[in-house]
């Protein structure tokens, strides 16, 4: 496959994937809005979230205050930084058009009329007043994105490449949902400061994960727990665990001649969080360890897009 | 009962009294061809149409079957309007198209031929030497150069018109990058879908095979000794107006649809880079002009290309489709000596003629097209896509000034014709059905054998009066069914 397009498959399934984590996000912020809640708490969550995103200074350059539906706003179609919401179910797009091709007719029909669609919703200006049905929305699209991704293309190269995008995306999402709520995940949390139910059963609903945790395990939601089922549940789709065994996967479905090494991180990675328990990391220190696996992905993403993606011109 | 759409038609519109309608005639009573469709149309009622009509618009931005605007924002993207109503042409009639744009094509690839080596028909004073050697469409590059089986146009769009008289005659040839066959597809899958009845109840010669034809004559034309060649077709990427048939294209023939950056050249071989490391190519279907092909000999600063590509074409090593330098025989000032060309190469009689053409460098025929401007098209011997031209009959008084003034300057940059009334076929506007001018644009293949499928591309000046069918500026299109009786 030219490398070129399975740069773009990459890249179409992380935006696509980077469009749901964002609207998972806002939605978790959008049901906490709805919480007889002290503003306070909801505008610290956000300010987290944002800096989680490295979105902070971003942000504060577009607006003073950190304030809901401006923040919404900012994430959905703010202008001016590319990485909004739409900006992402755009790139998806484009992504998808420069290969459409190689996509099934359905896959690329899809993406396509997604794309269409949210432009034609932020045309209408409204996104204050209807942001979670947009969300809700955002996501259904992935869902339907996603079933027509495994439910119509062959399983080939291409099909690898755009899932090697979709897990590094997701397995980023996950990592920085958690690192927002660092402050509640420090050693001994659980015993000091309660943290708030209802704004953690909100987050594990934002997630689809509300269901998995009560099925898992019968107690009171604490934020350790999720923050188990976030990283180490191997069922759990969202899980980092399951992420980079995925990623793994399907790398070595592409190997080529140069890639032992990146295959060699990609297993590593997998195979720390394969080998370890919840104690261990809090022993380290999860926000710690979070920022440390954030970086490893990072560093993989980058080897991918060097082996495979954008290879040297040798002339 | 008259029928729903035919008792307001013909209206009798001036700006059409001249023209040859395909599918009425004068007493409004339908030409046997048309009969059966236009006693089907006639029952349709109108809610049906106008939902047929929306269904058609949503299906084509879903799927993505647009063209980006030059000069709009970047990324503009437009649907070209289709209208519902076929365009058909007898099978008799037909048969006669298919030949004489055949043998077009035959004596054009001869003469690209002959122009890149011996140049005997400049020898011969049938073609002048100076239009064609001083033509920045000549590239000297070529000069000598062997291409396989001599074939340098291998894809040709040849645009027909239909006179007053309803005489086809060839308006342009296209034989550098000519596009819209995916129109010509998709507007034929799209008919099918609409109404189906009509396909069970007519007999349309079918013409979906054309990438078959497409790959099997780009295969046929690899460089020697290539027993399994690898071809690609190369693009300008997704902000091209034409990608959308690049794309289509390359997915129908199931070949890697590559931009410049995909492509190096080492040891005079052409690479392309892949997930798996270089792999050879054998045969490049470009759909970027000559100018942008390779930065190293023609525009340096061009990032369309790929460097060294002219110099493993010119070694043998690769196929370019359509060769390089193939414009010198589509130019608006050798245009006028083609049915010579057909004459001194094939020794055969043109079956479809010229439109009458002044060539404004001969000082006789200047002095008549300055005389009559009002009454005539004049043409930019470079121009292309509709642009850079004047309709005498529309134009106001200052635009033929200003072209008078152009032609004194540079009388060689000009050609004149009569204003045709080109054919029209009745279409879909807001106000209903009426007449609109229509030309058609067939494709010819050349690879080991020459191919044309039955039909081409019809296109559509959407404009009432309007002569100008380029889908750029306001043209649509139309399905093209060659009727087998």
């Amino acid at each position: 496959m030219l490398s070129r397009t399975a740069d773009h498959l990459y890249w179409m399934s992380r935006y696509v994937e980077r469009a749901e984590g964002l609207a998972r996000m806002i939605d978790a912020h959008h049901r906490m809005s709805l919480l007889p809640h002290a503003p306070a708490s909801l505008r610290a969550s956000l300010q987290s979230s944002l800096a989680a995103l490295d979105l902070e200074n971003l942000y504060h350059a577009h607006h003073e205050r950190i304030e809901a539906r401006l923040v919404f706003e900012f994430l959905i179609v703010g202008q001016g930084w590319g990485g909004s919401l739409i900006d992402c179910l755009r790139s998806a797009r484009e992504n998808a058009r420069a290969i459409r091709g190689t996509l099934t007719s359905e896959l690329w029909e899809t993406l396509n009329s997604t794309w269409l669609e949210a432009r034609t919703i932020a045309a209408r200006g409204q996104i204050g007043a209807e942001t979670g049905q947009f969300v809700e929305w955002v996501k259904e699209r992935s869902h339907l994105t996603r079933g027509v991704t495994i439910g119509t293309m062959l399983r080939d190269e291409a099909f690898h490449f755009s899932r090697i995008g979709t897990f590094i995306e997701r397995a980023d999402n996950s990592a920085r949902f958690l690192v927002a709520r660092r402050d509640d995940l420090q050693p001994g949390a659980d015993a000091g400061r309660v943290p708030d139910p209802f704004e953690w059963s909100v987050l594990l609903r934002a997630l689809s994960a509300f269901e998995v945790y009560r099925r898992r395990y019968r107690e009171v939601i604490t934020p350790l727990r999720v923050a188990e089922l976030l990283i180490l549940c191997d069922d759990m789709p969202r899980s980092l665990l399951r992420c980079t065994r995925e990623v793994y996967r399907n790398l070595r479905a592409v190997a080529n001649d140069q890639s032992s090494e990146t295959e060699r991180r990609a297993g590593g990675l997998h195979s720390t969080l394969h080998f370890t328990r919840l104690e261990s990391l809090i022993e380290r220190g999860l926000a710690r360890f979070l920022e440390e696996f954030l970086a490893e992905l990072y560093a993989l993403g980058e080897r991918v897009a060097v082996d495979f993606l954008l290879p040297p011109i040798e002339v | 009962m008259a029928g729903t759409f035919f008792a307001t038609f013909p209206p009798g519109d001036a700006a059409y009294m001249q023209a040859y309608d395909e599918m009425q005639q004068r007493d409004g009573s339908p030409r046997r061809h048309y009969a059966q469709y236009h006693d089907w149309l006639g029952r349709q009622p109108p809610s049906r149409i106008a939902q047929k009509r929306a269904e058609a618009d949503a299906l084509f931005h879903r799927v993505g079957i647009t063209f980006a605007v030059q000069g709009e924002e970047l990324g503009a993207e437009r649907l070209i309007p289709f209208d519902v109503v076929p365009r058909a042409l007898p099978n008799e009639e037909w048969r006669r198209l298919e030949r004489g744009v055949s043998q077009r094509v035959r004596a054009l690839n001869a003469f690209l031929h002959d122009v890149y080596h011996g140049q005997r028909i400049l020898a011969a004073g049938v073609v002048p030497a100076e239009p064609v050697l001083c033509n920045a469409q000549y590239r000297p590059e070529m000069q000598g150069v062997e291409v396989p089986g001599g074939t340098y146009a291998h894809v040709a769009g040849v645009d027909l018109v239909r006179d007053a008289e309803g005489e086809f005659r060839v308006l342009e040839d296209n034989l550098r990058v000519p596009s819209g066959v995916s129109y010509m597809l998709e507007n034929r899958k799209m008919m099918m879908r609409l109404f189906p009845e009509l396909f069970a109840s007519h007999r349309i010669a079918p013409i979906d095979h054309y990438p078959e034809l497409l790959l099997d004559g780009l295969r046929s034309v690899a460089p020697t000794g290539v027993a399994d060649p690898t071809v690609v077709l190369l693009t300008a990427g997704a902000h091209n107006s034409a990608y959308f048939e690049h794309a289509f294209l390359a997915q129908q023939m199931g070949i890697e649809l590559v931009e410049g950056q995909d492509l190096f050249v080492r040891d005079d071989l052409v690479y392309m880079r892949t997930t798996r490391g270089p792999r050879r190519v054998d045969v490049i279907y470009r759909r970027i002009d000559d100018d942008y092909l390779d930065p190293l000999v023609f525009r340096p600063e061009s990032m369309l290309g790929v460097a060294g590509l002219m110099t493993a074409y010119r070694a043998g090593r690769v196929t370019i489709a359509n060769a390089i330098g193939t414009g010198i025989a589509d130019d608006k000032s050798i245009y006028p000596y083609v049915p010579e060309m057909i004459r001194f190469y094939l020794g055969e009689e043109p079956v479809i003629a010229n439109v009458p053409t002044w060539i404004l460098r001969r000082e006789e025929d200047r002095a008549y097209a300055l005389a009559h401007l009002p009454e005539l098209v004049v043409k930019e011997v470079h121009g292309a896509g509709g642009y850079g031209m004047l309709i005498g009959p529309t134009a106001s008084r200052a635009q033929i000034e200003e072209f008078r003034a152009r032609i004194a300057a540079h009388p060689e940059r000009y050609i004149a014709q009569p204003t045709l009334a080109l054919s029209t076929c009745p279409t879909f506007v807001d106000e209903g059905l009426a007449p609109r001018h229509i030309d058609l644009r067939p494709f010819v293949l050349c690879g080991r054998d020459v191919n044309v499928v039955p039909g081409g591309l019809t296109r559509v000046a959407l404009g009432r009066g309007s002569l100008v069918v380029n889908s750029s500026q306001g043209g649509g299109t139309k399905d093209t069914w060659v009727l087998e009786s």
